[in-house]
């Protein structure tokens, strides 16, 4: 064995981890120089998801964990209040891209490091973009945008005859949340540990008031807000959209709030609180978001490497009234339509790809909407871009069998919307499609469609 | 006050304009500015801290360059703590930066009154036996003191100071101050107003849950002698009295009701952890009392006498379905009895101050405004010194770590962490730092950890091989995703105790990265 600290190595710290056998270690640990030199080839490449509190460390965090390939996506620019705790940004940097300045200042700092930006939402990219990493880190602030992405690496993974997931397909991601002193890490392998679905019930819905409050019963500094939030500004600006990110429109709320607080004799509205309400700001700040990035990107190297045992599953933290931190082991939902093998769809050769969108937004379980229908790969119809739409419009009236080059039996993604909380989501569902009365179906085994 | 900045919006909504200034008055020390010590204080400075020292004495190496952010290619072979210094000047302006060349360990040793002059020193990477020098230091010098440490995949952080008072602990779930089982006359009076059968439907289901239950708990007490439900078996007639009494199913007020019942059967007066604060002997107040207590000695006047076994009043209702109106009178009802019960606690404050020689207008109004709203709140945080919990640990406790199924790594790391420094006292180098010497080091970790224990008074407790193995796989290394975890949580810590908000950690925490089931040690 080489004397790795006698060397002046940049990887002194990390050598120890990487290059010596361990006893509490994951199945597939080899140390070694070539698992360090692995992490640094073109095939190990992380995806960081938000360029916020978490990205931005988490990218730090990456980087100095001995990975050079990562690519960071984010569609918003950075904000005076981004400053106290998203540390890759300064003041001169507000208005611009945040992906791009956080790519940018890693690679400043940690010369050899790759960093990729994407400035845009993570629905503008194709579902191939995120097969393309071994892993994705997960650093955002919306449940919609966790489910969607949740979607993604859950739509690569395929079942064997017996439903096991092929471990091949399994897209790992680890992800982090936080809220003022209090956050969580997780790791997830579809198919093996719950997905962001299994579990949904962790993130219960905002509490939203009653309409009727609102307009009749007000009692509280907030009800005032969003009386002039969401029913005053309607009533007097019909037609303009309330766009919370103009200080105009937000001034106007506040005035209005105060003007009803006053009438009411509540308390307590305040030009903060009514940003606070509006925009439904969660409190945040750096050491919270610190904790949470590196315990992710911990893992991250574990689940690549090996070196260490990994977390199962999930890790809450809680520094606000002492400090509690506890690992829980949640189980997946085997019904789970996102993860499990995919919902079972049986049809008769003659549907074509009209009538297969009209069955799905009429399934109870999919109620799929707007779909976008892609066969390995293939797009078969897109809803956007219109230059796509006009390319694939044709197949709309072709039968799904020819589409899908005759095969009787095979998986079919599809992006669109569905209604989740009597909301309309952008969702994306792995589809098991099986035609009917076509040669070697019968004998195929179609049990276990959740 | 300074005007709140855009940039802290988001930190200003946890800890106020109060907090904030608390830390931009701060003068924060950092000891060792490796990635634990970096980052502990990149948090700080993106917080606002007013002004920061970092003491280091070594050099960038290459090997620096791997695992800390702050140092790049140009760093090299420069003083580490300037380097480090620059580069957190840079992340905020409004914090006064500068830096010391020069090793910890020669600053505790030869010039202990340096210390005096920060609010908060955190001292990252030091071996026990500096550990224990630094903590009889900053204990006497008053000097708030944390202690960090990142170990290969392992790491602790451990607070110490010989008090820590808390008026603001903001717990996350606290029972609301209702009284609802001991209703103030006025309060009492206004429950009176109303009618529980009132024939307008509108009415009957604006009629605010307070009302229903101060009506209620009143008609129960009044057919039980005076006694309140207890049983299981009362509280379930209880809740269906509550249900008997809704004209439809529809009515949210009558539901709060019954949500909100286990409010009524909650015990009166203070509860036990209030109890042991007014009954601590630092409650017997003198001339070097601190605000704290002696608002602590007048709040156990105020229960004895005035308050007939209550604190003072916290004064906010939690929002309830009600008409405008009924819910601002609720609300005045409950200030003015706040403001009342302030009052007697001011006045019993300025005399408690006049008795022992101080000047009776020494504690501002706001701050025993802000001690009786959260008088029910109240914390006291107290940390054994160093040198007490190294030489006699509280061994029943050990052992039981020890022995636990949820706390035998965690205990095993923390002995293993001691026994590191021990093993680099006897060798010169931490077990494994060298790959040469791994064979040899690891029963020779194992036969420091198991003497360490013996002269602890724990024989017969053995630590787990792998992690023996491990501890020596690790070699010292201090890994930026350890050290960016454990330098997150001991910079959570500085912004408590600096903002005197939340409550800090108690014990010592004992990181463990490996499964990351780490455990807070109290020894
Ligand atoms: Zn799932």
């Amino acid at each position: 064995m080489a004397d790795t600290s006698s060397q002046p190595s940049r990887s002194r710290d990390l050598d120890k981890l990487l290059l010596r056998p361990g006893n509490l270690v994951g199945a597939t640990f080899e140390p070694g120089p070539e698992l360090r030199d692995a992490l640094q080839e073109d095939f190990v490449k992380v995806l960081v998801v938000g360029a916020g509190g978490l990205g931005c460390e988490l990218l730090k965090d990456l980087a100095l964990s001995g990975f050079r390939n990562l690519e960071v996506i984010d569609m918003d620019r950075i904000e005076v209040t981004n400053l106290n705790r998203q540390f890759l940004f300064r003041l001169e940097d507000v208005g611009k891209p945040k992906a791009e300045v956080a790519a940018k200042r890693v690679k400043e700092r940690i010369s050899g490091v790759n960093i990729v930006p994407h400035f845009c939402r993570i629905e503008d990219k194709d579902i191939s973009f995120y097969s393309d990493f071994s892993i994705i880190a997960l650093g955002l602030d919306s449940i919609e945008a966790r489910s969607y992405i949740n979607g993604v690496a859950c739509s690569f993974l395929e079942y064997d005859s017996n439903d096991n997931p092929i471990e091949e397909t399994i897209k790992p991601m680890v992800d982090g949340g936080t809220e003022g002193f209090k956050g969580h890490a997780r790791v997830i392998l579809p198919g093996v540990t719950p997905c962001f679905e299994c579990t949904i019930w962790l993130f219960p819905p905002q509490v939203k008031f009653p309409l009727c409050t609102l307009a009749e019963t007000p009692r509280t500094a907030a009800h005032c807000i969003e009386y002039a939030h969401l029913i005053k500004w309607n009533e007097v600006h019909g037609g303009v959209a309330f766009d919370p990110d103009d200080p105009k429109h937000m001034k106007w709320v506040y005035d209005e709030a105060v003007k009803r607080a006053e009438l009411f004799g509540i308390p307590g509205v305040t030009y903060s609180l009514t940003q606070g309400v509006v925009k439904n700001i969660i409190p945040a700040i750096a050491s919270t978001n610190a904790i949470i990035s590196s315990a992710c990107a911990l893992e991250t190297l574990k689940i690549v490497t090996g070196c260490s045992k990994t977390l199962s599953n999930y890790l809450t933290y809680n520094g606000a009234e002492g400090l509690h931190t506890k690992v829980t082991e949640f189980e997946r939902d085997k019904d789970c339509l996102v993860c499990g093998p995919g919902v079972l769809i049986e049809l008769d050769t003659s549907v074509t790809l009209k009538k297969f969108m009209d069955i799905l937004e009429e399934h109870p379980k999919l109620q799929l909407s707007r779909a976008s229908v892609t066969h390995r790969g293939k797009n078969l119809y897109m809803q956007a871009p219109p230059i796509l739409e006009e390319m694939t419009r044709s197949n709309l009236s072709l039968p799904l069998l020819d589409l899908m080059d005759k095969v009787p039996k095979d998986v079919l993604h599809v992006n669109g919307t569905t209604v989740k909380k009597d909301e309309k989501v952008t969702c994306l569902r792995k589809l098991r499609v099986v035609f009917k009365g076509v040669d070697g179906v019968a004998d195929m085994d179609t049990a276990g469609g959740a | 006050m300074a005007e709140p900045k855009v940039k802290y919006d988001r930190q200003l909504r946890i800890w106020g304009q109060q907090g904030q200034d608390a830390l931009e008055k701060s003068s924060i020390c950092l000891l060792n500015c490796g990635p634990t010590g970096s980052e502990t204080f990149k948090n700080l400075v993106l917080g606002g801290v007013g002004s920061i020292t970092i003491v280091d004495g070594s050099k960038v190496e290459a090997g620096d360059l791997g695992n800390n952010f702050m140092v790049d290619e140009s760093s090299i072979g420069q003083s580490k703590a300037k380097c480090v210094c620059s580069f957190l000047q840079e992340l905020n302006d409004a914090v006064k930066a500068k830096f010391i060349e020069e090793y910890p360990e020669a600053l505790i040793e030869t010039n202990p009154s340096f210390f005096s002059q920060f609010t908060l020193v955190v001292a990252t990477q030091l071996v026990e036996d500096a550990m224990i020098r630094l903590d009889r230091i900053c204990r006497e010098a008053n000097v708030m003191l944390i202690f960090a440490r990142s170990y290969g995949l392992t790491g602790f952080v451990r607070i110490s100071l010989k008090e820590h008072t808390v008026i603001e602990s903001k717990p996350e779930h606290f029972l609301d101050d209702l009284r609802l089982n001991n209703p103030w006359p006025e309060l009492r009076r206004f429950a009176e107003g109303f009618d529980l059968n009132v024939q307008d439907p509108v009415v009957h289901k604006h009629i605010p849950y307070v009302v229903i239950l101060v009506k209620m708990a009143d008609e129960w007490a009044k057919s039980h002698g005076g006694r309140f439900p207890s049983t299981r078996e009362e509280k379930k007639e209880f809740k269906e009295l509550l249900k008997a009494g809704m004209f439809a199913q529809d009515e949210d007020n009558y539901r709060e009701a019954i949500d909100a019942s286990f409010k009524v059967f909650a015990p009166k007066g203070i509860s036990s952890d209030l109890e042991q604060i007014i009954n601590d002997c630092a409650a017997e107040v003198g001339n070097n009392s601190s605000d704290f207590w002696v608002m602590v000695a007048a709040l156990k006047e105020f229960i004895a006498n005035e308050g007939a076994g209550e604190a003072p009043l916290e004064g906010s209702i939690p929002d309830m379905t009600s008409s405008t109106e009924q819910y601002v009178n609720l609300q005045n009802i409950y200030q003015s009895k706040a403001e009342a019960d302030f009052l007697v606690m001011e006045q019993l404050v300025r005399s408690t101050l006049k008795k022992i020689g101080k000047d009776p207008n020494s504690i501002p109004k706001g701050t025993i405004k802000s001690f009786c709203k959260n008088a029910r709140k109240l914390k006291v945080c107290r940390y054994r010194p160093l040198v007490d919990e190294f030489n006699s640990p509280n061994i029943p406790e050990l052992q039981k770590y020890l022995a636990d199924e949820d706390y035998s790594t965690a205990g095993g790391i923390y002995i293993l962490l001691r026994a590191v420094d021990r093993f680099a006292a006897n060798y010169n180098t931490f077990p494994g730092q060298f790959d040469s010497a791994m064979d040899e080091d690891i029963p020779r970790l194992k036969s420091t950890a198991t003497g360490l224990l013996g002269d602890l008074g724990c024989n017969g407790a053995t630590l787990a091989e792998d992690l023996i193995h491990e501890m020596c796989r690790f070699g010292a290394a201090e890994l930026h995703a350890i050290a960016a975890l454990v330098g997150g949580i001991a910079s959570q810590e500085v912004i408590k105790l600096i903002t005197r908000q939340f409550v800090p950690m108690s014990g010592t925490f004992i990181f463990n990265g490996i499964d990351h089931k780490s455990q807070l040690l109290t020894l």
